[in-house]
C-alpha cells in the first residue's frame, strides 16, 4: 500500500468520526499522539524554540515580539501539516512569510536555520517524553522524521523560490531602465547610459536605439556615456557600428561626456573620429543637437525683447 | 525586375520594391544614371524600404550611384533603411560613406528642402 494511500484513509478516517477504537494503522496512530503531544507543549516548545532562534543569534533583522509572533505561525503551521500531512498551507504559508521577510534583509541559511531548529526542539522533547520506552521512542520518531524533513524541505524551498522571483523581477527592471531612450524635443533623442558596458548590453542599446530613431522619427540623437567609467575596444566599436548604424537610418549621433580612458580606449582602437561628432557634455551636445534641428533657446525676458 | 523612377519637381524618386540581383541592381544603376542626365534632376532619393538586405554589392553599387550622380550636380539620399538591416551592415563593415540618408521619403524630401533653402 502507498503512503499516499495510508494517509487518504487516515484523513477520511479522522474526517468520518472519532472514536478511533481500532487503529488503523500504527503509524498514523504515532502521528496523532505526536500531534497531540505537540499541541499540549505549545507553549513550552514555542518559547524554547524562540530562545533556541535568539541565542543563535538568528532572525536579527526582526523584533523578539515578531520572532514570537512569527514563530508561533510557523509552529501551527507546522503541528496543521504534520496532522493532516498535507503541504498546501504551510506552502501558502511559507510563501507570504518570504515575502514579508524577504525585504528585511532576511537569509536563506537563517531561514533555513530556524526550521531545522524547530526540527531539533521538537525531536528533544520527543527523546525527553520517551526516554524510558526506547521501542516506542524509535516509532515515534520513525512516523515524525519524514515528516518534518518535507516541512523544512518546503519552507526552504519556498523561501528560494521566492527569493529567485525577486530577483527575476528585479533583473528584468534593471535592463529596462538600463536603456531609455528619451526624447527632449521633437526629432531629438537622448540616451544616457549608465554603468558598465558589456557587448550584450551595447547591442541591446544599439537595437533599442534604432527602434526608437524609427518611432521617434528622430533626426538627431545624443548619446551620452557620462557614467560610463571606462569601456574595452570591443564594445568602444559597437559604440561607432551604433553610429554608423543610426546614420544609415538619416540620424546624426553625437557623443557627449567621454571620459579621459574612454578617449584614450578610441584613440588606441584608432577610431575614425570624423566619423563621430563628440562633444564635452551633455548640455553642449543638446545644444548643438537643437541649432542643427534649427532650435533656437533663448531665455524668456530676452525673447520678449526680441517680440 | 524594373526599378520605377519618378519625377517629381527636379528629384527622381526611386522606389526598389523587392530583393534585386546583382545583374538587376546594374541596369538600375544604368538607367538611373540616364534619367539624371536627361532630366536634368537636381537630386535621387532612392528608397530601400523593402530591402531585408543590403549585400556588399548592393552597398558599393549604391554608393557608386552616389558619386556619379554627385559628378552630374545631382545629390543622392538613400531612405527607409530598416533598423535591422542597418545593424547587419554595420557588422559587415559595409559603408555609405558620403551618401546621405534618412528615415523615409518624406524626411528625404524634407533634407533635400532644408538644403536648397540654405542655398
Amino acid at each position: 500500500m502507498s503512503t499516499e494511500h495510508f494517509m487518504a484513509l487516515g484523513r477520511r478516517d479522522m474526517q468520518q468520526t472519532s472514536r478511533h477504537t481500532l487503529p488503523i494503522d500504527a503509524a498514523l496512530e504515532l502521528r496523532r499522539e505526536l500531534v497531540a503531544h505537540l499541541r499540549e507543549n505549545r507553549t513550552a516548545l514555542r518559547e524554547e524554540w524562540v530562545r533556541r532562534i535568539t541565542e543563535a543569534q538568528l532572525l536579527r533583522a526582526m523584533t523578539n515580539e515578531e520572532v514570537f509572533n512569527e514563530a508561533t505561525s510557523v509552529y501551527d503551521n507546522y503541528v496543521e501539516a504534520l496532522e493532516t500531512d498535507t503541504l498546501e498551507t504551510l506552502q501558502a504559508y511559507a510563501r507570504s512569510l518570504s515575502e514579508r521577510i524577504i525585504p528585511r534583509g532576511v537569509e536563506t541559511d537563517e531561514v533555513v536555520g530556524i526550521v531545522l531548529l524547530l526540527r531539533d526542539v521538537l525531536a528533544r522533547s520527543l527523546f525527553g517524553k520517551y526516554q524510558n520506552n526506547p521501542n516506542k521512542l524509535n516509532r515515534v520518531l520513525d512516523a515524525y522524521e519524514p515528516a518534518a524533513n518535507r516541512i523544512a524541505n518546503t519552507v526552504a524551498v519556498g523561501f528560494v523560490q521566492e527569493r529567485e522571483r525577486v530577483i527575476s523581477q528585479q533583473q528584468e527592471a534593471i535592463r529596462e531602465l538600463s536603456t531609455p531612450v528619451l526624447q527632449v524635443r521633437e526629432r531629438l533623442l537622448i540616451l544616457p547610459i549608465i554603468g558598465i558596458m558589456d557587448p550584450h548590453r551595447a547591442r541591446q542599446l544599439t537595437e533599442q536605439l534604432l527602434r526608437g530613431i524609427r518611432t521617434n522619427r528622430a533626426r538627431v540623437v545624443v548619446i551620452d556615456i557620462t557614467g560610463v567609467a571606462a569601456m574595452d575596444a570591443a564594445v568602444a566599436n559597437h559604440l561607432v557600428q551604433t553610429v554608423e548604424a543610426s546614420r544609415l537610418l538619416g540620424a546624426d549621433v553625437i557623443v557627449t561626456g567621454l571620459s579621459p580612458e574612454i578617449a584614450q580606449t578610441l584613440v588606441n582602437i584608432g577610431v575614425d573620429l570624423g566619423k563621430m561628432k563628440t562633444m564635452g557634455d551633455l548640455q553642449g551636445g543638446i545644444e548643438v543637437a537643437e541649432q542643427s534641428l534649427g532650435y533656437k533657446v533663448v531665455p524668456t525676458n530676452q525673447a520678449e525683447a526680441v517680440v | 525586375m524594373m526599378v520605377p523612377i519618378l519625377k517629381q519637381g527636379d528629384v527622381l524618386i526611386a522606389t526598389i520594391m523587392a530583393a534585386l540581383s546583382d545583374e538587376d541592381m546594374r541596369q538600375f544603376r544604368e538607367a538611373l544614371l540616364d534619367r539624371v542626365v536627361t532630366s536634368r534632376a537636381t537630386a535621387v532619393i532612392i528608397d530601400v524600404m523593402a530591402m531585408d538586405v543590403l549585400d556588399s554589392f548592393a552597398t558599393r553599387t549604391l554608393r557608386e550611384i552616389a558619386y556619379m550622380t554627385r559628378l552630374r550636380g545631382a545629390k543622392t539620399v538613400l531612405v527607409g533603411v530598416q533598423p535591422e538591416v542597418a545593424l547587419t551592415m554595420v557588422q559587415l563593415g559595409l559603408h555609405l560613406e558620403g551618401v546621405a540618408t534618412a528615415l523615409d521619403l518624406e524626411e528625404g524630401l524634407a533634407y533635400l528642402d532644408r538644403l536648397n533653402r540654405r542655398r
